[in-house]
């Protein structure tokens, strides 16, 4: 990680040895915001979306877009990291913390596991210890701008803190499970957990 | 949301012959013109026609149709993991 990636000119002199430390192993850094899918963009009327967490909870929940605009929501300032290895600092998203969801269900003791499901089929597994204590959140402002479709909008799954993939786009609710449930690229070969700062990238990494 | 919002997603998606070189490496046949059908809406046609993303961490490969996932290739490593399930069958030649 010694040279860095982009020339600032006069603005980034001081950022830049700060910047390093924060981009893992493997990534360089980006400007832009690039758009990766692996399928058409759902389009959803805020008049039919819904957000809704079920399984192994006593009695499932749902919101509808009114609903949960309404919930607590907080500003976020974090990194993301794509396993196709681009690193985008600083981002800045408006969204409901998944405590503050979670806390609306009776969790089974035998939850373990959150399959996150999205509009369109997309599906990704997470154990429920990277999802808690603040550090995941249901983005539906990233900037200052409602969530555009490419990017997941009206509202996405940001879980900064595992590569963008568990991110889920489009995001249609979560189910909870007491066995891991691989979802649409761990089942083909991606790891199940996904720390950019372990580089696990591929299952067996 | 609004249906006129700008869609780079949809303007990245391919067709299967953008496929391929990878489809090349993985069957060592080449497979644009072979014939596949669909095994959600039964759709026929040749694998150069059907959707492909590539701008993904692996390459998926659509029905124009019905926009089931009918192909999906990972390279993880140096390993190559295929699914294929959302095909009926894929026909590769000698």
């Amino acid at each position: 990680m010694g040279e860095p990636f982009v020339s600032r000119g006069f603005f980034g002199r001081r950022r830049q040895p700060e910047q390093a430390g924060r981009i893992p192993p493997g990534q360089y850094l980006v400007d832009d915001w690039p758009v990766l899918s692996a399928g058409p963009t759902p389009r959803i009327r805020l008049d039919q979306w819904r957000f809704t967490i079920e399984g192994l909870v006593r009695q499932p929940v749902s919101w509808s877009w009114e609903e949960f605009l309404k919930l607590p929501s907080k500003t976020y300032v974090v990194d993301i990291s794509c396993v196709t290895k681009w690193t985008k600092l600083d981002m800045k998203w408006q969204g409901v913390s998944v405590d503050t969801l979670l806390q609306a269900v009776a969790l089974d003791s035998r939850a373990a596991f959150i399959t996150a499901s999205s509009y369109g089929g997309y599906t990704t597994n997470l154990a429920i210890p990277d999802l808690v204590n603040d550090q995941a959140f249901i983005a539906y402002q990233e900037g200052e701008k409602p969530l555009t479709p490419e990017h997941g909008g009206p509202a996405r799954l940001v879980v900064p803190h595992l590569y963008f993939w568990k991110s889920a786009k489009w995001i249609q609710g979560f189910r909870l499970e007491e066995r891991e449930q691989l979802g649409f690229w761990e089942t083909l070969g991606y790891h199940r957990r996904g720390d950019p700062w372990k580089e696990e990238r591929y299952s067996g990494d | 949301m609004d249906e006129q919002d700008g869609d780079r997603n949809r303007e990245l998606m391919l067709d299967g012959n953008a496929a391929g070189g990878m489809l090349y490496d993985v069957f060592s046949a080449e497979m644009t013109g072979a014939p596949t059908e669909c095994a959600s809406c039964g759709r026929r046609g040749e694998i150069g026609s059907l959707l492909a993303f590539t701008q993904a961490p692996g390459l998926v490969l659509r029905c124009p149709s019905c926009e089931n996932a009918m192909v999906r290739i990972v390279r993880a490593g140096d390993v190559t993991y295929l699914d294929a399930r959302g095909a009926v069958y894929l026909r590769i030649a000698r």
